[in-house]
């Protein structure tokens, strides 16, 4: 299968590739990892006259941390470095736990974090995982820098904020107020389908006190779903088996699950609230004990 | 037959977008005028002729094109043949040298693990990439590593015995490489 036309250009720098996007007046996609776009493009869901391939551009590949504890991804870290930082479970358990289920090895080795989080696939993973971080997208255009919430970012299915001159630069996870926790489950019906139930789960503590928490559903509703009520539970608590079970509801309670091809939508309402269970029941944190 | 690069390039008119790319496939470097939208695979299979790369789904589910690009598999289904330009491509006719076949090979020919065939260069490729970075692998994690390759005559239980075979035939090797050096 091949794609419709279009023209191809590789720039070299951040700036040499929004000057193309912008001359380009919204005909342009931009080319990262190309895991979903690519698919797309052969199947003609999307016919762009131009493609700008970012993967010339030096400096976009990095993962790190700020030295005030900010996460950085850079829009050509792909799902792969993530998967393979040994260390990255104790910096960010939450997006630790997530690299490793997305798609399959094959493409995430090409497969980029921004990437995924751009294409805004309603069903994608990385989506549930930045909203409950608190992440957000730094997108750069023509007249600079502008930060944007990833519980914002997506305003539709397979759309974003972005303008059409903008390039997603980097994502990043601020600092957490005290220790962090967290973790993703993904139930699949095979390596490489959408998820049937993924829950990203990320805790903030200061002694056995949660400061800050985030709850995303992915495959449960018609796009991501911030489970707010849920997380905003837990805060001021500790990880007791009461408040987890509490909290536990109060997701499956928001989720919209459709019944389909991977369960009766009851079934994946029970696998989102054993989900947050079994994530929150695994924290260091947790107490085995009611208080 | 008209192959589909010779199609895409006929079809070129004076405005279709062509660019020139050099690319290492197999250690041997090409250069070549292709339409940007020629994918990785038809590159490697209609314009070079290496026609093991097999396409299966074209849909970047089974991974039956995967080659190795700069040293990761990769869906050459899923890149396109510009995206290669200055970057090392192998392919499954890049394992073998002139006089032997590569460990796995071996093992794939020892244990049996193909029956029609038609995974079996992705599923080497994807196996070469992991004993590069994990000379002795798991069970489990050798079938973690092949998770992203299907095989529809399900021979997987082969295929992961081939895989443990050639990870030790290359263990053999290097130990035999380093009692003739010591």
């Amino acid at each position: 299968m091949y794609p419709s036309r279009f023209s191809y250009d590789a720039p070299t720098t951040v700036a040499e590739a929004i000057d193309l996007l912008r001359r380009a007046g919204g005909e342009a996609k931009v080319l990262a990892g190309g895991q979903s776009l690519v698919p797309m493009m052969k199947l003609r869901f999307a016919s762009p006259e131009m493609l700008v391939d970012i993967n010339n551009i030096p400096g976009l590949a990095y993962h790190s941390a700020d030295p005030d504890g900010t996460y950085r991804i850079g829009a050509l870290c792909r799902h792969e470095d993530l998967e393979k930082d040994a260390e990255l479970v104790t910096q960010q358990p939450t997006i630790a736990a997530a690299a490793p289920v997305i798609a399959d090895p094959i493409v995430r080795t090409r497969g980029t974090v921004v990437g995924s989080l751009c294409h805004a696939d309603p069903q994608g993973d990385w989506a549930s995982v930045m909203s409950a971080l608190g992440g957000s997208i730094v997108a750069e255009g023509p007249s600079g820098r502008r930060s944007i919430q990833c519980a914002e970012f997506v305003n539709g299915p397979f759309q974003n904020l972005l303008e059409f001159d903008e390039l997603a630069i980097e994502a990043f996870v601020p600092p957490p107020v005290g220790a962090r926790s967290g973790g993703y489950l993904k139930l699949e019906r095979r390596i490489g389908d959408f998820a049937t139930v993924g829950v990203a789960v990320s805790v903030e503590s200061s002694g056995d006190q949660v400061t800050r928490a985030g709850i995303g559903l992915t495959g449960v509703g018609p796009s991501t779903i911030c489970a707010e009520a849920a997380a905003e539970l837990l805060v001021g608590q500790d990880l007791n088996p009461e408040t987890i079970h509490r909290a536990a509801e109060l997701a499956s309670e928001i989720s919209q699950p459709r019944s389909d091809h991977r369960g009766s939508a009851a079934y994946k309402r029970h696998v989102v609230a054993t989900f947050v269970t079994r994530i929150l029941s695994s924290l260091e944190l947790a107490t085995r004990e009611a208080a | 037959m008209t192959s589909l690069f010779e199609v895409v390039s006929e079809e070129a008119s004076a405005d279709t977008p062509i660019r020139r790319l050099t690319v290492t496939v197999n250690g041997n470097q090409h250069t070549l005028d292709v339409e940007p939208r020629l994918l990785l695979a038809h590159l490697v299979r209609q314009a070079l002729g290496l026609t093991g790369t097999h396409v299966g789904c074209d849909t970047t589910n089974c991974g039956a094109c995967t080659v190795l690009f700069d040293g990761s598999p990769v869906k050459s289904c899923t890149m396109f043949a510009v995206q290669a330009d200055g970057h090392e491509v192998t392919t499954v006719e890049g394992l073998a040298s002139a006089s032997e076949l590569d460990p796995i090979q071996e093992g794939f020919k020892d244990e049996h693990g193909l029956q029609c065939g038609f995974c079996t260069p992705g599923m080497m490729l994807s196996a070469k990439a992991l004993l590069n970075e994990n000379p002795d692998p798991t069970e489990d994690e050798i079938r973690w590593a092949l998770s992203g390759n299907l095989c529809r005559c399900t021979g997987y239980q082969n295929i992961v015995k081939a895989v443990l075979r050639a990870a030790a035939g290359l263990r053999n090797q290097e130990d035999a490489g380093e009692d003739e050096t010591s």
